[in-house]
């Protein structure tokens, strides 16, 4: 079967076993190498991308379930400025400045899983730890990612 | 790459529930998934023996609610952890529900993953079992032959055994309302709040004279313990309801947790209950 989706605002087809996971397609077929592989079994959220507007584990979607989804990863989120200048998410900027990467293996997982929780605090009663939970950092650099998102959910307010 | 032998899982994808049941009948070992998180951990690790498989994602418009029908909540097949957390009716009367949903996995496992799936998935450590049970709930089997409702508490056979027939479809779980007045618990141990397989699990529901208590993690299935809920509801105080559940659940040693532990902490978490539903409490 030919499966539709888009991607980062793209229109996309493939051609893919449809059991192939999500992330397989995003990294090999598409090359949207961002979005990482971590243990392969919804553990760790390094995969994490937005399929029509929910937080998903891309390694446990098979690409049949993706057909006609809307796909955001991490390479979608900067925007462009007037004079080309590329322009981070208020997320990734905090990550940036609060130093919320080290080895940077977690990152895309946790600015997806930011991103998505300053579009939906709602569905997070709990806070930042909640929004967080499904998405590891083995650097254990927890604390920056903490200030880092709160720094971002700072910016996103009206002042 | 995680995958290179895609190719020996032949897909199904009906557009509707009456072609999905045509394919449970007619295709051998046909394996059907619903968000995928059982089925694509066993599949990413070359664990999931060849198979045809059927994915049910086209059904949403048929299967994805949460309704009531004449007093009982339904949750539909592919009804999600998150659908059920943020259902008002679920909210206001399921507690238990809403509880359980909340630790199952992260949120981005919630968003795909059903409670049917965890009922069918058969694991001893479900996290939403345990609060099935303990409202009662039922679950609607469908076939191209027709359909049957069984309870929850006689789905199980053994270890991840069930009653589902080979050509059968869940299609919804049905609950009744609990008594007005009822107390609720629920409580999961396990090493973290988050993604963690429980040690322990229960759910207890208690009403003016009655006591439903449902373990999970404990044994080959999710179990009620019986003794010990007539113990309580007829007065026993909380050491004697303790001895009376050591007489009726013999958890196993394995790479979570050991027995010993197990046992220790289903009786703390009694005397919890019993505290927390006291009716004077």
């Amino acid at each position: 079967m030919t499966i539709r989706m888009t991607i980062n605002g793209r229109d996309c087809t493939t051609d893919a076993n449809p059991m192939t996971p999500l992330l397989d397609v995003l990294r090999e077929s598409c090359r949207l190498t961002g979005t990482k592989y971590g243990c392969g079994e919804g553990e760790c959220g390094a995969c994490t991308v937005i399929m029509n507007d929910e937080l998903v584990m891309s390694c446990l979607v098979p690409v049949m379930q993706a057909e006609v989804a809307t796909i955001e990863t991490v390479e979608g989120l900067a925007r462009m400025a007037d004079d080309g200048a590329e322009i981070l998410h208020p997320v990734q900027q905090a990550f940036l400045e609060c130093g919320g990467a080290q080895c940077g293996i977690c990152t895309p997982g946790m600015v997806m899983a930011g991103v998505h929780h300053l579009r939906h605090p709602e569905l997070a009663p709990d806070g930042l730890a909640e929004a967080l939970e499904g998405n590891l950092c083995r650097c254990t650099g927890y604390s920056a990612i903490f200030r880092a998102m709160e720094r971002a959910a700072e910016a996103g307010r009206p002042a | 790459m995680i995958v290179s032998n895609a190719v020996r899982y032949p897909t199904y994808v009906p557009a509707t529930v009456a072609e999905a049941l045509e394919q449970k009948a007619g295709v051998a070992n046909l394996l059907p998934i619903a968000g995928g998180t059982e089925v694509m951990v066993m599949f990413n690790e070359g664990l999931l023996a060849p198979c045809p498989v059927q994915s049910l994602h086209r059904l949403a418009p048929e299967w994805g609610g949460i309704r009531e029908a004449e007093g009982s909540l339904v949750i539909g097949a592919l009804a999600t952890y998150t659908d059920v957390r943020h259902h008002p009716v679920v909210r206001e009367r399921y507690p238990l529900l809403v509880e359980a949903a909340r630790v199952t996995g992260a949120l981005q496992i919630q968003n795909r993953g059903t409670l049917v799936g965890n009922i069918v998935n058969g694991s001893p450590a479900a996290d939403t079992v345990p609060a099935l049970f303990a409202y009662g709930a039922q679950v609607r089997l469908l076939s191209t032959r027709g359909e049957r409702t069984v309870a929850v508490t006689d789905f199980y056979t053994g270890y991840r055994k069930t009653v589902l027939r080979a050509d059968e479809l869940i299609s919804e779980i049905v609950i009744p309302p609990p008594a007005d007045g009822a107390r609720h618990y629920y409580r999961k141990v396990g090493t973290r709040a988050a993604q963690a397989i429980s040690k322990v699990v229960v759910a207890g529901v208690r009403g003016r004279d009655s006591v439903r208590l449902a373990w999970g993690s404990v044994g080959p299935t999710t179990l009620r313990t019986p003794k010990t809920e007539a113990a309580i509801a007829s007065g026993a105080d909380a050491d004697e309801a303790v001895a009376t559940l050591a007489t009726e659940m013999s958890p196993l040693d394995d790479i979570r947790s050991t027995r010993d532990y197990r046992l220790a902490v289903s009786q703390n978490l009694l005397r919890e209950f019993l505290k927390r539903t006291s009716p004077g409490g």
